[in-house]
This record gives C-alpha cells, sequence and structure tokens, in this order.
C-alpha cells in the first residue's frame, strides 16, 4: 500500500532540533574539548618536527596531517581513533532515548513519517560532525600559517579538503553504526558499550587479526618465504579482510590523499611503476582515483548501515 | 513551512471513527481481534479493559503507528494506514505517561512539535500561549520541562493537543499516577475539550474517572470489545437495571402509578411507604410528579446511579462466553 504525503515533511524541525542539541550538549562538549587537545599536542609534534628536519617541501601544510613526532602519532592516527568515538558519542541514544524518555509515540504523532525523524536525526549528527571537523581543519591551517610561516598552495588546500570530507563519510559510518545500536538496543548504555566494543575491536584486534585469518584462508607460499617475499595471495587475503574495518580504509585513503607520492595502495606491480619518476608527487586527480574505492567503500557501508537501521525502525513498535 | 495540507474528508455521517473487524497479530496472537465500533463527533468514549486488552494497540491503529492485520478502521474519512499523516494533522495524541524533553522549556517543547504540525513562527507563539492558558500553565511556560510534577506533564500534553487544534483527542491513561486535586483538574480539562467540540477518546481502568466525563465506553477483554453503551445502558445489560430510584411517600395506588412511567423496568413495595424502582434512567422528576398525580404526600425521593464499578465487577464475575454485547 503506497503511503499518501511526503516522507520528509518535518525533516527540517527534527533536524534543527537536534542539530541544536548536539551543538549545546556538554557530551559533544567534552568529545570535542579531548579531539582538539590530542590533535594540538600531534600538531605541536608535527610542527617541531617539520621545523627541525625539513629542508624544502611542496607539501608543508600537508606533512602536519601526516608527520609523526614520538610518543604522539600523526593528526590523522588521531582522527582516526577519536572520529569513530565522537560518531558513537552522538549516536548511541539517538533513538532509544526518545523511547526511555517516552517522546517517541508523541513525536510520531504529528504529522510526519519515521522517515523524517530518523533522517533528521542521522544528517543532523552528521552535520556536527561536520562542523567539528570543519573547525580542526581550520585550526590546523591556521597553525600551519602561524607556526611555519608558509602560505599553503592550492593543490595543499584541495587535498586537504578532500581530507576533510572523506573524514565525514568516515565519521557517517560510525554514526551509523551507533544509530542502528541505538535502534536494536533499548539500553543506551549497552548500544554505547557494543558500539564500543565494535570499535575497539575494529580498530585495534581486526589488523592483529586479519593477517592470522588471512593465512588460515590462504597458506603462505614456502618459496617466497624463502626469498623474503609475501605470497601475493597471502597478501591480497591480508589486505581484503583488513579492509573490512573503516579504521584501515580511511587510513589508506588518507595516505593516498596526504601523501601525494603514493602511487599505490597495497602490492605494487611493475607496470604501475612504468614510466615512473621516484618520489614524484601524482597530480590530485589521481590520487582521489587512488582513494575513490576506499572513499566508496567508507560511503557504501554508511548507507548499509543506515538502510539496517531504517528498516528496523519502520519495523519497530512504537509504544514505549 | 505551511501547515499540513487538510485535504475535505469524506463526511463521516455522525461516526468520526468507525472500525470493522479490526485486528491486530503478532504471530499467531491477537492483540485486538475483530473488533467493530464507531466514536460519534463530540462525544467522550471511554475505552476500559484490563492491561493488555489491546487499548492501546487500538489507539495505535487508529493513528496509523502500527499496522492493522486485517479489517479496517476510519479516522474522519481516512484510512490511517494509507494517509497517517491526514489522521495525524487532525488528532491528538496524549501518551500514557507522555515524555517530554527534560533540558527544553513547555514552550520550547510545545514550539517543536508545533513545527512539526507545519504551523508557522506567528500561529505556533499565538497558540502555544492560548493553549498553555487554558492548561493553566502559562507561569511556568519559560520552566524546563525537567523540573515540572507528573500532573504539570499531563496538561503540557493536552496542551499539545490544544495548540493542534485538533478534532479528535486520544488520551491513554491521563490520569493515571496522578494526585486527587490534579486528577480533578485533568477531567475539567476534558470536559472543556468537549464542551469546544472535540470528539474525546479516554483510555483508562479508573473507573469511576471514567463514568464521571464519558458519555458511552466500551469494555475491552483479550482483544474484544464485549460490552458497549453508555453506563445507564450497561447496567441494564449487565446489572438488569440502571438506576434505582427510592421513593418514600403516602398515599393509595402510588406504586402502580410508578409502574406507568416510561424507562421504570420494576417497581418494589419495600414497605407501607417506601418503594424501590429500577429503571433505565433518572426518573426522579416523574416519580415526584406520579407522587402529586395521586394526591399523595412524597417524603424522600433519592437516586442511586449504576456504577460502572458495579457493572464492571459483575461482568468479570459472570464471564459470559463471548461475543459484543451492545448496549444501542
Amino acid at each position: 500500500m503506497r503511503r499518501e504525503g511526503s516522507p520528509f515533511q518535518g525533516f527540517g524541525a527534527v533536524f534543527v532540533k537536534e542539530l541544536s542539541d548536539n551543538i549545546s550538549s556538554v557530551r559533544m562538549l567534552v568529545l570535542e574539548l579531548l579531539i582538539v587537545l590530542t590533535a594540538l599536542a600531534a600538531l605541536y609534534g608535527a610542527i617541531d618536527n617539520l621545523r627541525q628536519t625539513t629542508a624544502e617541501d611542496p607539501f608543508l601544510l600537508l606533512r602536519l596531517f601526516t608527520l609523526s613526532s614520538s610518543p604522539m602519532p600523526s593528526f590523522v592516527a588521531i582522527l582516526g581513533f577519536l572520529i569513530p568515538l565522537m560518531a558513537i558519542g552522538l549516536g548511541f541514544d539517538s533513538i532509544n532515548s526518545e523511547f526511555n524518555r517516552r517522546t517517541l509515540s508523541r513525536i510520531l504523532a504529528q504529522p510526519i513519517y519515521r522517515d523524517a525523524l530518523l533522517m533528521g536525526k542521522f544528517l543532523a549528527g552528521l552535520a556536527t560532525l561536520s562542523i567539528s571537523l570543519t573547525a580542526l581543519w581550520l585550526m590546523v591551517i591556521g597553525l600551519g600559517l602561524i607556526f611555519l610561516g608558509v602560505p599553503p598552495g592550492g593543490e595543499e588546500i584541495a587535498r586537504s579538503l578532500v581530507f576533510l570530507v572523506i573524514a565525514i563519510f568516515y565519521a557517517g559510518v560510525w554514526l551509523a553504526l551507533a544509530m542502528l545500536l541505538s535502534i536494536v538496543f533499548r539500553s543506551p548504555a549497552t548500544a554505547a558499550l557494543v558500539a564500543l566494543g565494535i570499535w575497539l575491536f575494529l580498530t585495534v584486534l581486526w589488523p592483529m587479526l586479519a593477517p592470522a585469518f588471512a593465512q588460515v584462508i590462504a597458506p603462505p607460499d614456502p618459496r617466497y618465504a624463502a626469498l623474503g617475499l609475501d605470497t601475493p595471495d597471502t597478501s591480497l587475503w591480508t589486505m581484503f579482510l583488513l579492509r573490512i574495518s573503516p579504521n584501515e580504509l580511511f587510513g589508506e585513503a588518507m595516505q593516498a590523499v596526504l601523501s601525494p607520492t603514493t602511487r599505490t595502495l597495497g602490492a605494487v606491480f611493475l607496470d604501475q611503476l612504468r614510466g615512473a619518476v621516484m618520489g614524484a608527487p601524482l597530480p590530485l586527480g589521481e590520487s582521489v582515483m587512488i582513494a575513490w574505492p576506499q572513499t566508496v567503500g567508507l560511503i557504501a557501508g554508511t548507507i548499509v548501515l543506515f538502510v539496517a537501521g531504517y528498516v528496523l525502525f519502520q519495523r519497530q513498535e512504537v509504544r514505549a | 513551512m505551511s501547515e499540513v495540507q487538510k485535504e475535505t474528508a469524506p463526511a463521516p455521517r455522525g461516526a468520526v471513527i468507525a472500525a470493522e473487524g479490526l485486528t491486530k497479530r503478532y504471530g499467531k496472537a491477537s492483540a485486538v481481534d475483530n473488533i467493530n465500533f464507531e466514536i460519534r463527533k463530540g462525544e467522550v468514549f471511554g475505552l476500559l479493559g484490563p492491561n493488555g486488552a489491546g487499548k492501546t494497540t487500538t489507539i495505535l491503529m487508529m493513528l496509523g503507528l502500527t499496522d492493522i492485520s486485517s479489517g479496517k478502521v476510519s479516522v474522519l474519512g481516512f484510512d490511517p494506514a494509507r494517509a497517517p499523516l491526514q489522521v495525524k494533522a487532525r488528532v491528538g495524541y496524549l501518551p500514557d505517561s507522555v515524555g517530554f524533553y527534560d533540558h527544553l522549556t513547555a514552550v520550547e517543547n510545545l514550539s517543536y512539535t508545533a513545527k512539526l504540525m507545519g504551523l508557522s513562527w506567528q500561529e505556533r507563539s499565538r497558540r502555544i500561549a492560548e493553549a498553555l492558558a487554558k492548561v493553566r500553565l502559562t507561569d511556568v511556560a519559560e520552566k524546563r520541562v525537567g523540573t515540572f510534577s507528573h500532573g504539570m506533564r499531563q496538561r503540557l500534553g493536552l496542551a499539545e493537543i490544544i495548540v493542534k487544534r485538533a478534532e479528535i483527542a486520544i488520551l491513554d491513561e491521563p490520569t493515571s499516577g496522578l494526585d486527587p486535586q490534579s486528577t480533578l483538574e485533568f477531567l475539567d480539562l476534558i470536559r472543556e475539550l468537549k464542551a469546544a467540540g472535540t470528539t474525546v477518546l479516554l483510555s483508562s481502568h479508573l473507573l469511576d474517572q471514567v463514568q464521571r466525563v464519558c458519555d458511552r465506553v466500551a469494555l475491552f477483554q483479550s482483544g474484544h470489545i464485549v460490552l458497549m453503551g453508555s453506563v445507564a445502558e450497561l447496567a441494564v445489560q449487565v446489572l438488569g437495571a440502571g438506576f434505582v430510584v427510592e421513593v418514600e411517600a403516602e398515599g393509595a395506588g402510588i406504586a402502580r402509578r410508578l409502574a406507568t412511567i416510561p424507562g421504570v423496568t420494576n417497581v418494589e413495595t419495600v414497605s407501607a411507604d417506601r418503594f424501590r424502582m429500577t429503571a433505565e434512567r433518572d426518573v426522579r422528576p416523574d416519580a415526584a410528579n406520579a407522587v402529586v398525580a395521586v394526591n399523595g404526600a412524597l417524603r424522600r425521593l433519592s437516586v442511586d446511579e449504576p456504577s460502572l464499578e458495579a457493572i464492571y465487577s459483575r461482568y468479570f464475575q459472570v464471564k459470559p462466553s463471548g461475543g459484543v454485547r451492545h448496549a444501542a
């Protein structure tokens, strides 16, 4: 049976209310503070490193994102770790809190469809994360200008903007996952715990487990091992399994976009090196093409998780 | 954003809600099983029954908030499954223990739902101020709802229905958990809604309160409507009589005269000057006239109204085998 009326009726009201709630929430403030402080520490290390070791570099600004100074990881690595935390912090109670506050039936008794509520909440969460990441991006550019004293080039800005967009997609995956869990579990604590468990598993444990699984699926060939090389099949499986983790996809995409000399992600084949000037940067378009599968993977992950949440939410009983 | 486009509904011919064979199944279990009822414009209709009897499920089906397994329901001429937005634009719903956003003020909470209703900024402000005044919450309009008592929250929920200018107000256990004073105030507000022409559907298991405000009731049991009608009609059906009128008067032929009053089903002579009548309505004026007509001397006239509680208790003691017993 076809329903009458627009599924987006009321979307604007939900979006504005949720955005306002997100931005003014103490939870968001704490998370932002955590990220800004950690990012500042990483930036300080990178700037210090750059001042001491770099002579001339056409992509000085991009080094701010990728350089690490022990014991701090790079700015990008920190974001890869903390963006999920921010997204989970925004999404883990988005739907179940409406149940627990007993507001859901009252809100859905207004002339709106569930589509508007779910979409409004998701896009408001994504907008909040985008605003935070954009502010962080501006902070990096600003600090780079102040401390390095070198104005960024057009391509550097363009590459850092691509980084920003991919970081937003990466946040989208985790936000969609957190919202899905907030639909599945009525208890926000359970949803948060499961989301954090998945995050820790995919970020910390999976990179250790994936090579082991790959070796089980495609055992290493001793002839390659004798030559000190990785077996191609095992490497491909390792890469394939690692890419299940959004963290890996984000890391690879960042490597392609923020390190212009990156010619490929994974195994390098001879035909990829034909005519290549080693160490020469690729044009932005080609770097984006290298990062494209990873970016699409992140977008697809977001869509799949959102659709799963959407279907579950549509079938859920409204009564609290 | 403009207010939700309200199309002209097919004329409901007196009934604003009509259910026919309405059924809701969860797997093999039926929460609501083949119920039929009509609710007339402007009446206060009570849904009675124990927890889990199917009252809330019926309400959710009327609002299009849960799928209908079979049968149909029409609300103001619209099918809630097909046109839920049209239904929800016209029907206000106050759920059991209504929830609000505690960090927002009363005005902000109402403003959010008014935006969802599609009201313009000016219209929102005007209607919210009016509604808060009606439910006597103007003084706390700018206070956070987190500081509100249960009774104030319920009144705020009613304010939301007033802001919507709902043609039908569906109130699910609105007085449960309220103190006696708040309950009385809330019942007054329901009467005001009725006076303003709003049809009210009141779901409750607080029988005395239902009796105080409802014109008709439907008694739910295990997903079926087992009784439906006015309290007096149900009393006749279940208790065998509605009103019990006691007359103390001296004179000849009083009992015979009382028995001729329309609506009187039985006259019992308790003593020479005491008569007990059972009737379908309150026949005290007619009884007084009857005593005067036979030149009798009227000493006392009293009436015992049928009690919904008595009907309910008797019904569940008897537990008939099934089927709907329509009193009217």
